[in-house]
Parts: C-alpha cells; sequence; structure tokens
C-alpha cells in the first residue's frame, strides 16, 4: 500500500452512519473509496449540492454539474442542489459533522496552514477557511512530511487557514488527536518505529500508554 | 415591461469603473455571453465580484487576462495563473474572501443589511484590521455588505418576466447576486413563456431581472 491509500483507509474509519462530510481536493477525494458498505454517508460540494457521485464516463459529462475543484461528477438519488449561502449555512452553521483536507503545516495547538506560501503561492482560501472554521470534526489527511521538510509542528509559521481548529490529523506514519495537553499519538503504523516517527513530527508526541497500532 | 432585449443593448449599461458582480463557480453557471460582450466593449477599471477568478480562457478569467479588471473581489484565484501574475506585479487588486464570508456579505448586501458576524478568519490573516465583536463570549469579525452597480447572472430556464430556474450546480452565487446589484441581467440558457415555469420551483423572483439575454 502506498502512503496515500494508507491514510484513506484510516480515514475512512472515522464516519458513522449518516455522517455529512465534505472532502478537500487531492487525498481526501480517495477516501469513499475504503468507507464500509453499511456506513453511509452524505459527501458535501461547497459550490452547492450533498451527494456527489462518481465520476461519469466520458460521453455522460454535464457541464452544468462539477465538484468544487471544477471536475465532471454525477449526483446520487436523495442529492440536493442549493446556492452558496446554503451550502456555507451548512458548513459554518453546525451541520456538517466532518471534513477532511490537506495541509501545508498543521501544530500541536490545532492550527492548520494550507491557503498560502507569502511571495510564492497565494491560490486563496477557497472554502477552506469556512470548512476548517465549521465542521464539527476537522480531520487533517496527509503525507507525514514533505520532500523530508516536517510539517507537523510546534507553532505554524505561515498564514493560518483557522487557529485552533484541528481534531485529528492522519498520515501514513500515524494518528495524532490534538488535545489540551499537546499531540497525543493514538495509533501508529508499525513500519515505522516510534523514533522514526517522533524524528519525522517536530511538535512533542504524547505517547500514551494504550497506543495501538494503525489498522 | 420587456425584459428580453439584444446583448448589445444590455452590454451599454455598463461603463468604465464599475463594480460588477458574475455569477458562476469556476466558470460552472456564468454568463459566458456576457462576458465575451464585455471583452468586446473593452469597458476598463472594473471591480469584479464573483466567487473565484476562472481559468484564462473561461469565465472571470477572460476579463483579468484582458486586463480589464483593476480590482477582483474573490475566495480563489489558484486556477488562473495571470491573476496571480498582474497580482504580483501591482497591476490588479486582490481581495481574497472566505467563499462562505463572500456568499453572505451579497446576500447582506441584497437583503438591506449593513454586514454579518462571522466566526470565520478570526486568528488568521484577513481578521487584520476589521471590527472583532464579542458576543455572548464567542469572537465575530463583522465583515460588510457588498453591493454592486451590474450583476450579471445566468440562469438555466428563465420566463419573460425575469423569472429564474437554475439547473444542478449553475446556481451557486447567482441567485445571491440578484439580490444585491442596482441593474441586474439574466444571460437565459433558454427563455420560456411566462407561465411555463413551475411558481414553486423559480429559484430567483423576477422582480430582482432588469434585463434578460439569451446565451
Amino acid at each position: 500500500m502506498d502512503a496515500k491509500e494508507i491514510i484513506a483507509r484510516r480515514v475512512a474509519k472515522e464516519f458513522k452512519d449518516g455522517d455529512v462530510v465534505n472532502l478537500g481536493i487531492g487525498l481526501p477525494t480517495l477516501v469513499p473509496n475504503y468507507i464500509d458498505e453499511d456506513v453511509e454517508i452524505i459527501l458535501h460540494s461547497e459550490n452547492g449540492f450533498t451527494g456527489i457521485g462518481p465520476a461519469p464516463e466520458a460521453d455522460q459529462i454535464d457541464p452544468n454539474l462539477v465538484n468544487a475543484g471544477g471536475m465532471p461528477v454525477t449526483i446520487i438519488p436523495g442529492g440536493v442542489f442549493f446556492d452558496s449561502a446554503m451550502s456555507f449555512t451548512i458548513i459554518r452553521g453546525g451541520h456538517l459533522d466532518a471534513t477532511v483536507l490537506g495541509a501545508l503545516q498543521v501544530d500541536e495547538e490545532g492550527n492548520l496552514a494550507n491557503w498560502m506560501i507569502p511571495g510564492k503561492l497565494v491560490p486563496g482560501m477557497g472554502g477552506a477557511m469556512d470548512l476548517v472554521g465549521g465542521a464539527k470534526k476537522v480531520i487533517v489527511a496527509m503525507t507525514h512530511t514533505a520532500k523530508g521538510d516536517l510539517k507537523i509542528l510546534k507553532k505554524c509559521t505561515l498564514p493560518l487557514t483557522g487557529a485552533k481548529k484541528v481534531s485529528k490529523i492522519i498520515t501514513e506514519m500515524g494518528v495524532m488527536e490534538v488535545t489540551p495537553e499537546g499531540l497525543v499519538l493514538t495509533e501508529y503504523n508499525p513500519e515505522y518505529t516510534l523514533e522514526q516517527i517522533k524524528e519525522a513530527t517536530e511538535a512533542d508526541l504524547i505517547i500514551p500508554e494504550n497506543i495501538r497500532e494503525m489498522c | 415591461m420587456k425584459k428580453l432585449v439584444s446583448i448589445e443593448e444590455a452590454i451599454s449599461k455598463i461603463e468604465d469603473g464599475m463594480t460588477i458582480m458574475i455569477g458562476g463557480f469556476l466558470a460552472c453557471g456564468s454568463p459566458n455571453k456576457m462576458i465575451d460582450a464585455l471583452l468586446q466593449k473593452g469597458v476598463k477599471d472594473l471591480t469584479i465580484i464573483g466567487n473565484d477568478t476562472g481559468f484564462i480562457d473561461r469565465g472571470i478569467g477572460k476579463l483579468v487576462v484582458s486586463g480589464q479588471a483593476k480590482k477582483v473581489i474573490v475566495s480563489h484565484i489558484g486556477t488562473n495563473k495571470e491573476t496571480g501574475r498582474l497580482m504580483n506585479e501591482g497591476k490588479l487588486e486582490v481581495v481574497l474572501v472566505p467563499q462562505g464570508t463572500l456568499a453572505e456579505q451579497v446576500r447582506a448586501g441584497g437583503a438591506g443589511l449593513g454586514g454579518v458576524l462571522t466566526p470565520i478568519g478570526v486568528g488568521t490573516p484577513i481578521a487584520e484590521g476589521k471590527d472583532h465583536l464579542i458576543i455572548d463570549g464567542k469572537t465575530f469579525l463583522l465583515e460588510k455588505a457588498l453591493r454592486a452597480d451590474v450583476a450579471l447572472i445566468f440562469g438555466s430556464k428563465v420566463d419573460e418576466k425575469g423569472n429564474v430556474y437554475y439547473h444542478e450546480s449553475t446556481r451557486n452565487f447567482n441567485p445571491l447576486m440578484a439580490t444585491a446589484a442596482d441593474f441586474v441581467i439574466v444571460e437565459a440558457e433558454e427563455v420560456v413563456k411566462v407561465g411555463e415555469l413551475d411558481p414553486h420551483l423559480i429559484m430567483t423572483p423576477g422582480l430582482f431581472v432588469k434585463q434578460i439575454v439569451k446565451a
């Protein structure tokens, strides 16, 4: 299994039947492939609908039906279209059970930076600030480091997307929960030693006695 | 009152220096004929309010590439390299706004409100210089309402009184913008006779719409 598959498989276990979930662009979109058959989640697309279905066949592409990344998608039976105000009422109003997104940096206080690198990359926040600020559970799903650069820090140095909002960080190395005491490594991937995981993490990791193997 | 007009007649309402709202999300549900007409007319120094700056060859992005915009108020510019380049060269002012905040600013503008209080962005760079209000112990940012001289929106089916139905994910910002400008022009994919649209399914009442053009 490659890192992305390990992460997506583990994220898929975070949801319970009936959850309303928004998945960010990239790695998070792999998550539905691994969700248990008896768990039905409602996928929210911030451009204005719930019930995102699989990508259409090439000859079935409908230019009026795209996801928040502008890619052609489908809508499943029971899905609903709405405008942008309703879409963010769902997000900001506490009606979204979870959001899963990537990060440039995340820190032990649950701060998240993923919308700009000053002077280098300024794509804009799109809906990310609302998702991070509004979702009941904010799950960061990403590779543990970026080409050797540490991303799980004591304190984010890049401009924040949201302050103290992250609930959980899931990487190919393990699962970390943000707590008032700091980052707790609740699960680890046995392909790595705890020392290797600590080395790949700038933030202090609290290792509980009941740490489990990541599955 | 006859609302169905030629594109030439509708575009004559738009002058240099105006603030224009343009509907659509990554060019899905954008009034593309009207955007092309603006390009042809060559009006300049526009302030454009929209979800994003689309692509270099689709949606609002064309007006950025042509140099007709002096300022854009949007949530995302990452899909149009020219926006970032012009911004870095100091030729374009870019105001980045969280998508849900933008939707509420436009909604407030159309609803006669002075602005909205949102927790989104507190503790991030976008909060700098904005009024912070503490209400029942929770911190909110004051985000002022947005209005425009003209709104250009896209409707899938529009009757001759300007009542609008939006299909699939084309709805996004369109019905919000329809309420928040002094002069609203809807580009209709299909124009139908009055009475053909089920009143239950009309999403923008025709009273907001001044002119209709055929896509």
